[in-house]
């Protein structure tokens, strides 16, 4: 195995709303490979988001962790758990933009449009290192450039709303690399994106990665987008992790009948002229509603199932 | 068994289906139970209604009815115990005992405990014509012949405020319907007009909005008002404040009905109903107004206060009502002389009522306009 | 920015001009005119008047000609500042204008001012704390200050003034400085009364604007961009400040459409609640006594007030907002 950069156990956290409790996530666990893409795939509203947010220690009310630890192992500092970090604690203010940073699914909201693009970038590192406004201006331009967008001088005093989608995606980008965090968060970041541009920006990201050699957790729903970007995979449903394993073993030999059902549902990976399998049709008769403790199999991976329903595969 | 419980939204789906058989109109009623504020303002403006319509009823006196041995005189408290200390099952008043202030020569009321008038509930009591109709004397409470009874106290006059702030009530706040049908009509109409058609008419709506809605209203009412001519019966003076009150209220509604004619005629029911042959004004009536009634709805009762307002302002200045009418701004006239509300503060509380009023009537608007609209983003809750 | 200003400046004449129509034709409506109203005073002394006398008259104010044409001699004199003269005070409107426009913006401007140095903090806690106490209190106080109109505040003031200091509160100066020229002891006597009409006139407006912001911040607060912002590792009170109040401060700016005429048309009346020598009560007495010239006068005098304070915060939102400055 390799190091592990960030270790989530138990993670439970709970939606209190008028019409009663949502628990969003319970008991989610996984580790993060140093160095390596970590991608969580689950269809809407399986927890994917809560999850990074919790990362990032960003859920708001009405949603609150009521337990679990993130243990958090950067180069750069001593391990610590980021659950308990108190709301003052300067490691929190560390955390959020400088150690893990994010990238997330709706690029045209989220900038705001009344400051300029390199106000924005530089602010990044403004909140993180002693350097002088203009310093940071000029790092926020050579990363900006870097995820490719030209015309520099001229663009970075532009105000985001005379940017397309895609480019707005691409700041959003090197805001959160900027500071060099040791683990990018990108949740769904090209759900809202024309596929053109979706497929740039997903070799934008994988480059990044491989020169800046981070760690990177992928948030999609996007088995493609899986199949091309990550080392690993965790599956979730209904704010559990059902299966976790290597690319390779998750997407030819699932365990999980979930994950199964889900790959029975990609259009490309049917077979020619059979109309497209459903969910349910897949999973039959398992009760994927209950939860059950992770079994770890012999070759490492992971998976959510009643023993007995194990013991043929791999075992 | 595995299908419901692989569709996590299956319930969801279920209770949302039902909720589409509700109408539209049931689904707004339930949102605007839901705040509970403003079904209460809601229930208080009715009361207030109703006990105002029934003024000649609720009040014991009539507005001119004066009282000689209560001058300037302060609320009476309603006791239950005397001044022995028994306990009287039917509650009372004490006469007032006067005294002149041998340094301010002022008037100065304290209880006269010797004199108690027990105060009588459907009793007999002054006559009166309720809305010029029926002739009755009948009156939710008053005291026997010879008893008074002022729970607001009286004026210099020795009139019931009690009584005055009732009749009071009935013409400023009917003002406040009949300007705000008005000014339904004038904002529908000029609203309508100009989102429905757009272009040169929109244009010249629009800056005619902009134009009246930045004149200062009062200033401009006050040259209006002050033009009616002075001659004119009481009734008519009513419907001219009135009208002028309505002629520079219509722009709020108005913006609002232009701007949902402008989005509601790109919307496809619309387009539907047009291509399949349907005329102008059936396409207006049949399917554009109905789906944004409720916010109209919303929008006039948020109207209602300006009016009530705008007349109190008026007729607190001298300019608008006068009396014999009364009103809460015609009261409130006597009540801006300092040494009045020094000596008589009693005399503001038309005041407090016009206060409460406006108060209701905006929780109402805001609860209306969200249970109409529940992603509005134009108001405080 | 600059061709934005310009356009708006000139956008502006049009809106004045209608604004002057509508105010020549409110001040035609009384029956009668200067003249008659004239003529009924120096009647009920007992002069005589000759028929020429009355033509001459006439002719003075130009109300022999078509009222088109007397639209614009009294449009025209508006533009060159003559405005005209007040038989009523048997003074030029001009000499009557200045001082108390002058007083009027005064208490208008310092009333503003009041209306966002307190609805600003006072908003912007309310929507953070939401459901705290704070914010309850805050709420309710502002719905009461919502429903209220101003003369009713001035009425209340007065009562306190009375029964708790017992002091007078009206007026602008103390006695000694009521007449006396300007100097440096009268602008602080000046100032030292003006707080009082400030706060009720503002008081209004400061509990509505403090419900619009409140009711904006909270629709920005989970807005994603501030979320972005949190995750950069913005501290949490620049977060506030810099993000979600920054955009909710703008439709608070652009209430200022609406909040300045109410709160000229407040001062109007708060003025002549508290005997104060501004506008309101010279307007009062124009209209009693039908010196709709002056009345005429004193309303466009108000709407230009307004109409340019409504320019102004345009253009501050321009400033404020790429969003508009670009558009
Ligand atoms: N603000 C909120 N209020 C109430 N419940 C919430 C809120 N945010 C999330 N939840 C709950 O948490 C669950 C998980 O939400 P989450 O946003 O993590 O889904 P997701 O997997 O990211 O879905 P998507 O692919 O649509 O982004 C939701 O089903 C919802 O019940
Ligand atoms: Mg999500």
């Amino acid at each position: 195995m390799t190091d592990t950069v960030l270790k989530v156990r138990d993670l439970a956290v709970d939606f209190k709303t008028d019409l009663g409790t949502t628990h969003a996530l319970v008991d989610v666990g996984f580790d993060m490979p140093r160095g390596k893409v970590t991608a969580i795939v689950g269809e809407s509203g399986s927890g994917k988001s809560v999850t990074a947010n919790c990362i990032m220690r960003i859920i708001q009310p009405p949603g609150r962790i009521i337990g679990g630890t993130i243990d958090f192992a950067p180069e750069a500092m001593d391990p610590f758990e980021i659950t308990s970090l108190g709301k003052r604690d300067p490691r929190l203010q560390e955390l959020r933009g400088g150690l893990i940073s994010m990238v997330f699914q709706e690029p045209m909201t989220a900038l705001s449009p009344v400051y300029t693009v390199g106000n924005q970038v530089a602010e990044a590192i403004l909140c993180h290192r002693k350097v002088g406004r203009k310093q940071a201006w000029k790092e926020a331009a050579e990363m900006l450039e870097r995820v490719g967008i030209d015309d520099i001088d001229r663009r970075i005093r532009m105000y985001p709303f005379e940017f397309s989608g895609g480019m707005r995606q691409r700041v959003v980008i090197a805001m959160a690399l900027v500071c060099h965090p040791e683990i990018l968060i990108c949740d769904e970041p090209t759900t809202a994106l024309d596929v053109t541009i979706q497929a740039e920006i997903l070799t934008l990201i994988r480059d990044l990665q491989r020169e800046l050699s981070n760690s990177v957790l992928f948030i999609t729903h996007d088995i493609g987008v899986v199949a091309q970007l990550a080392d690993q995979v965790v599956v979730m449903y209904q704010g559990r992790v059902l299966e976790i394993g290597t690319v390779r073993q998750v997407l030819k030999t699932p365990v999980h009948p979930y994950t199964k059902g889900l790959l029975a549902a990609i259009p490309g990976l049917a077979p020619k002229g059979e109309p497209l399998a459903t969910i349910a049709s897949v999973v039959g008769d398992t009760d994927i509603t209950k939860p059950y403790p992770m079994i770890t199999l012999g070759d490492g991976r992971q998976v959510s199932l009643p023993r007995e329903q194990v013991q043929g595969v791999a075992g | 068994m595995s299908e419901a419980v692989l569709n996590p939204v299956a319930e969801a789906s279920v209770s949302r289906e039902e909720s589409a058989t509700i109408s539209p109109r049931r689904l707004i009623w339930l949102r605007f139970r839901r705040h509970r504020l403003a079904y209460l303002s809601g229930i208080f403006l009715l009361l207030m209604y109703i006990v105002t319509g029934f003024c000649e009823f609720v009040s014991p006196y009539g507005t001119t009815t004066r009282n000689d041995d209560a001058i300037n005189a302060p609320p009476m408290r309603v006791h239950f115990f005397d001044a022995e200390g028994n306990f009287h099952l039917r509650p009372f008043v004490y006469a007032y005992r006067m005294e002149v202030n041998e340094d301010t020569w002022m008037r100065e009321y304290s209880e006269d405990t010797n004199r108690m008038f027990p105060i009588r509930f459907f009793a007999r009591g002054e006559p009166y014509v309720m809305w010029n109709l029926v002739r009755s004397d009948r009156h939710l409470f008053t005291t026997e012949e010879g008893g008074y009874i002022h729970l607001f106290g009286t004026d210099q006059l020795g009139r019931d405020m009690f009584s005055r702030v009732f009749y009071g009530g009935r013409i400023s706040m009917s003002i406040g319907l009949v300007g705000v049908v008005l000014t339904l009509v004038l904002g529908i109409l000029i609203g309508g007009i100009a989102g429905y058609l757009g272009g040169i008419a929109d244009r010249v709506v629009n800056k005619a909005i902009e134009v009246l809605t930045s004149i200062p209203g009062l200033p401009l009412w006050m040259a209006l008002s002050a033009a009616l001519p002075a001659h004119w019966s009481p009734l008519l003076v009513y419907f001219g404040i009135t009208v002028i009150l309505s002629l520079f209220g219509w722009t709020g509604l108005a913006r609002q009905v232009r701007g949902r004619f402008l989005s509601l005629r790109e919307e496809e029911f619309v387009m539907a109903a047009r291509l399949i042959g349907a005329d102008t004004p059936r396409v207006i009536t049949k399917h554009m107004l109905p789906s944004f009634s409720s916010h109209v709805i919303a929008t006039a009762t948020l109207a209602v206060p300006a009016m009530i307002l705008g007349e109190t302002a008026l007729s607190f200045l001298g300019i608008g009502l006068r009396p014999p009418v009364v009103s809460w701004g015609v009261l409130l006239f006597q009540a801006q002389n300092p040494l009045v509300i020094e000596m008589t503060p009693w005399q503001m509380l038309p005041g407090l009522f016009v206060v409460l009023v406006v108060m209701a009537f905006n929780l109402l608007g805001d609860g209306l306009r969200d249970a109409a609209d529940p992603y509005s983003t134009a108001g405080a809750k | 920015m600059r061709s934005y200003v310009i356009s708006r400046l000139l956008g502006m004449i049009p809106t004045l001009a209608v604004i002057s129509v509508i105010i020549f034709v409110v001040i035609q409506l009384p029956p009668g005119d200067i003249v008659t109203s004239m003529l009924d005073r120096l009647q009920a002394q007992g002069v005589d008047t000759t028929e020429e006398y009355v033509q001459n008259l006439r002719a003075q104010y130009n109300l022999d000609k078509p009222l088109v044409l007397q639209y614009f001699y009294w449009a025209g004199n508006l533009l060159t500042g003559d405005m005209g003269y007040s038989h009523l005070y048997s003074r030029p409107v001009n000499d009557l204008l200045w001082e108390r426009l002058g007083y009027t913006l005064s208490i208008t401007v310092s009333a503003l001012l009041f209306m966002w140095v307190v609805a600003l903090p006072l908003g912007i806690y309310s929507a953070i704390r939401q459901y705290s106490i704070g914010d309850y209190l805050m709420t309710s106080i502002a719905l009461v200050g919502v429903a209220t109109p101003p003369f009713m505040v001035a009425l209340v003031f007065m009562h306190i003034g009375f029964e708790w200091f017992g002091v007078s509160t009206g007026g602008l100066f103390s006695p000694e400085y009521e007449d006396a020229p300007w100097s440096w002891g009268r602008v602080v006597d000046l100032l030292s009364h003006i707080w009082l009409p400030m706060i009720i006139v503002g008081l209004g407006s400061a509990a509505f604007t403090m419900r619009i912001l409140r009711a904006n911040l909270l629709d920005e607060l989970n807005k994603p961009y501030v979320v972005t912002a949190r995750a950069k590792g913005v501290s949490p009170a620049k977060l506030i400040l810099k993000y979600p109040v920054r955009i909710a401060i703008n439709p608070f700016i652009s209430t200022i459409g609406f909040v300045l005429p109410a709160l000229i048309s407040g001062e109007a009346i708060v003025s002549l609640v508290m005997g104060l020598p501004t506008i309101g009560p010279l307007l009062l007495q124009a209209l009693l006594n039908q010196d709709m010239f002056l009345a005429g006068s004193l309303l466009m005098w108000l709407a230009i007030l307004t109409v340019v304070g409504i320019l102004l915060s345009d253009i501050l939102l321009a400033w404020l907002d790429p969003r508009i400055r670009y558009e």
